[in-house]
């Protein structure tokens, strides 16, 4: 004989719950479907269903409150390929702390199958209202009835895109309708109206069922979505991460014989990120090692950019900045930015577009027109200014590392150069 | 490490160094979900791990990973603190449910949404009290590129020998920072051996051996039922209020990770003779340290350093190393000296000399003058 769904036939449930009749359905629903036990993950939460566990020959994963569906999610992306059934039961205030995991797995038709017991309340902390409580449902905490109006779950994930959605009314044989959802590839989610026999019936008596679902306008049904079940893609991986990484051997000598301190700051869109990126590979073609930390806005398309570099023959550890060897400015956004490190430059080197006021400071300051050379090359420009004057790092060691970035088509060096040298 | 004749010189963020070090360590799947500063760990692992997924907000994420890894499956997520926040629930059900997980926290400064682009080191108080009852999940701390890729590994190689949930702390300036590093000088990583259950009798999930782990065994296999829970339970794994073997079961789960502590205690110890100073550093602080260190001794100063990597449990031999020395100065990025309120109280011992910051790294000549 086969091994059956339940160890039991004697649940846990108080006399007339309706979480009684929908394990004992689904039991049946799954062995008409010809699954067997093994062939089943059940997934529950917090809340009188999630006790269903210990009487399921099932696996069984047993999550927190509300997040069944998300926990369910996780299991049904590892069972891909696999014909086992993920099963989510999770009960109307489950659905109401986690719905938004109910919607997401309805929108990207997940593999599995979500079974809501909406019982109306939560039942197991004492009988207070949920978002699917119907108005003027009384509870607990409403003892004058439900001052708001109930989701409409059904509603909700058929519109969210789920395959197969449907609204049951949990009394007598419901195991054809129950096999049928179960059966869906894709997402199906089942509504199963209840009336939790400790508290709805005792705050709501001589109200029925049916009676109170249609004063909700809520009708028993199925709705469709014609979509295919989500698949994992099948897109294209690298195998190793540091591989594509290009290494840079030493192909240039500079005349850098200690730890050198380096900021190039100007608006966004001016090429500061970038130059400051040619600098740091430059400089490790010379030989040298290298750090490289950007700063801007969250909004990463206006206002300030402003790169810190470090280039020093010995190994960097301590990679953070007070006051630089040298400050390269290119715009007002930069100049605002690093005014306070400027004026605490007691000697160095600023060199600042000349249509900038010069701060007050000790730096060494030279003044140079570099938007000239369009905004989105000030930055390059400066940088080039630089090594001329400087020879830490060389022309030729900064224009071989652009080239070797493959920006040689898109930075027109050879204008910028030839501004370089007028 | 030794420079080479076959160096490989290139230019990288620590991010890209731990993804890599993950997935070669026998990571399956990443879990993302946006957050800055550590948006480049997400962007690597959508090309290199086997499986990535777009998690809607982080509670789902760390349920998706729940779901993969009680399916077999070793996720790996990475957030910041707000997203940490959200996590934290479900990482005290993974921890219960004993899931192995890798989660990389990368500290930025708070609190709240503080300010996403500024590093910080102002977690250590939040990891050490993050799992009711006060049990300590297994924290490895990165503060090198050597880290990135050794400690990675190592924590991917720990959740799945202790079946646990495995923080891997960094934070701004560790994963975002690019810099010149020799990759020929980085040690061979094999994938963790994933070991399951394979006997025929029936699995008890939460049945250990004096390992203190249970074996492990994937839900939807084809042999044995699987049952595994959140709450309170007995070996089988079914739900208990307080039975004796329930509450064994949870007594078990606080000696897990100490039982093996000493496989997993990690941390770089340059000891100068003769010196009565220990400087603790770790995480971005330590290679402040490390310039701290050098000056001192070119001054003429005897000192030690000690940049611990394994954070928690605590490590006993921490304390023997202390012990040692007449003032130890503890360098942590936050303003209330949480590392070293964690280990010694919160009335330090006069020879504990904190030195802190916020809003900046702690240069190393604020670790120069905290020592005096």
């Amino acid at each position: 004989m086969n091994t059956p769904f339940l160890n039991t036939q004697s649940l846990p449930f108080c006399k007339g719950c309706g979480h009684d009749l929908v394990a004992k359905n689904t039991a049946t629903a799954l062995e008409k479907l010809g699954l067997t036990p093994l062939d089943v993950i059940m997934v529950t939460d917090i809340g009188c269903h999630g006790i269903i566990d210990k009487t399921l020959n099932t696996h069984t994963i047993h999550g927190l409150h509300g997040r069944s569906v998300a926990l369910g999610a996780g299991v049904s992306f590892a069972m891909e390929n696999t014909n086992k059934k993920v099963i989510v039961f999770l009960g109307d205030g489950g659905s109401t702390i986690g719905l938004q995991h109910i919607i997401e797995a309805s929108r990207m038709n997940l593999n599995l199958t979500i079974v809501i017991h909406n019982n109306m309340l939560y039942g197991m902390t004492g009988g207070q209202t949920s978002g699917l409580t119907p108005t003027g449902f009384r509870t607990t905490t409403s003892m004058d009835g439900n001052p708001f109006s109930a989701h409409d779950i059904c509603k909700l994930t058929h519109t969210a895109g789920a395959a197969y959605v449907s609204r049951i009314l949990g009394i007598g044989n419901i195991s054809d309708k129950l096999a049928e959802a179960y059966s869906v590839k894709g997402c199906s989610v089942i509504e199963i109206m209840e009336i939790c026999p400790s508290y709805g019936v005792k705050f709501n008596p001589k109200r029925k069922l049916s009676e109170i679902m249609e004063s909700m306008g809520h009708v028993e049904g199925v709705w469709r979505n014609e979509r295919p079940a989500y698949s994992y893609p099948n897109h294209a991986r690298v195998n190793n991460l540091l591989e594509k990484l290009p290494v840079v051997d030493k192909k240039h000598e500079g005349q850098l014989n200690k730890h050198y301190q380096l900021v190039m700051t100007g608006s966004a869109g001016e090429g500061v990120q970038v130059a400051s990126a040619i600098l740091a590979r430059a400089a490790l073609g010379s030989g040298y090692q290298v750090t490289q930390k950007g700063s801007y806005p969250v909004t990463v398309g206006v206002g300030f950019s402003t790169s810190e570099v470090n280039i020093s023959p010995e190994p960097i550890h301590y990679h953070g900045m007070e006051v630089p060897d040298a400050l390269l400015v290119t715009s007002t956004d930069g100049l605002n930015h690093q005014k306070k490190r400027i004026e605490a430059m007691t000697d160095g080197l600023l060199i600042i577009d000349s249509s900038l006021d010069v701060p007050k400071t000790g730096a060494k300051v030279l003044s140079h027109d570099f938007r000239v050379a369009g905004p989105r090359n000030a930055a390059l420009y400066a940088l080039l200014y630089f090594a001329k004057i400087n020879g830490m790092v060389t022309r030729d060691a900064i224009v071989g590392a652009l080239h070797d970035m493959g920006l040689g088509e898109k930075i027109p060096i050879d204008k910028i150069e030839g501004l370089l040298n007028q | 490490m030794q420079q080479t004749s076959n160096s490989k010189k290139v230019i990288t963020d620590g991010s890209r160094l731990m993804i890599e070090a993950m997935a070669k360590a026998g990571a399956d799947a990443f879990i993302g979900y946006p957050i800055t500063p550590a948006n480049l760990l997400y962007s690597y692992s959508a090309s290199r791990m086997p499986m990535m997924l777009p998690a809607p907000d982080e509670i789902t994420t760390l349920q998706w990973m729940s779901g993969l890894s009680a399916s077999g499956k070793l996720p790996v997520t990475a957030t910041s603190f707000p997203g940490y926040a959200l996590m934290l629930e479900s990482i005290n059900m993974a921890f219960m449910m004993e899931l192995p997980m890798v989660i990389i926290l990368v500290q930025r400064l708070g609190p709240a949404t503080g300010t996403a682009t500024c590093g910080a080191q102002g977690d250590l108080a939040l990891l050490h009290g993050q799992i009711s009852g006060g049990h300590q999940l297994p924290v490895l701390c990165v503060s090198d590129y050597e880290d990135c890729w050794e400690i990675s590994a190592e924590a991917v190689k720990l959740a799945e020998k202790l079946r646990t949930p495995v923080v891997v702390l960094t934070s701004k300036e560790g994963v975002m920072t690019q810099r010149s590093f020799d990759i020929s000088l980085l040690n061979d990583i094999s994938p963790v051996e994933k070991r399951r259950y394979q006997s025929d009798e029936p699995f008890i999930p939460y049945k250990a051996d004096s390992s203190l782990v249970p074996e492990f065994l994937e839900l939807g296999n084809k042999k044995h039922q699987v049952r595994i829970t959140a709450s309170t339970h007995d070996t089988k794994g079914i739900l208990q209020h307080s039975t004796p073997e329930a509450l064994a079961n949870t007594v078990r789960l606080e000696n897990k990770a100490m039982h093996h502590l000493n496989d997993f205690t990690f941390y770089h110890l340059d000891e100068q003779p003769d010196a009565t100073k220990l400087i603790v550093a770790f995480d971005i602080s330590a290679n402040a340290a490390i310039d701290a260190v050098a000056q001192m001794r070119q001054q003429g100063e005897k000192v030690s350093l000690l940049i611990p990597k394994t954070l928690f449990p605590i490590p006993y031999v921490y304390y023997q190393i202390m012990d040692k020395y007449q003032k130890v100065i503890m360098v942590e990025e936050n303003i209330n000296a949480q590392y070293a309120r964690i280990l010694f109280g919160h009335r330090l011992p006069g020879k504990i000399v904190p030195v802190g910051a916020i809003g900046k790294m702690i240069t190393p000549h604020e670790i120069i003058n905290g020592g005096k």
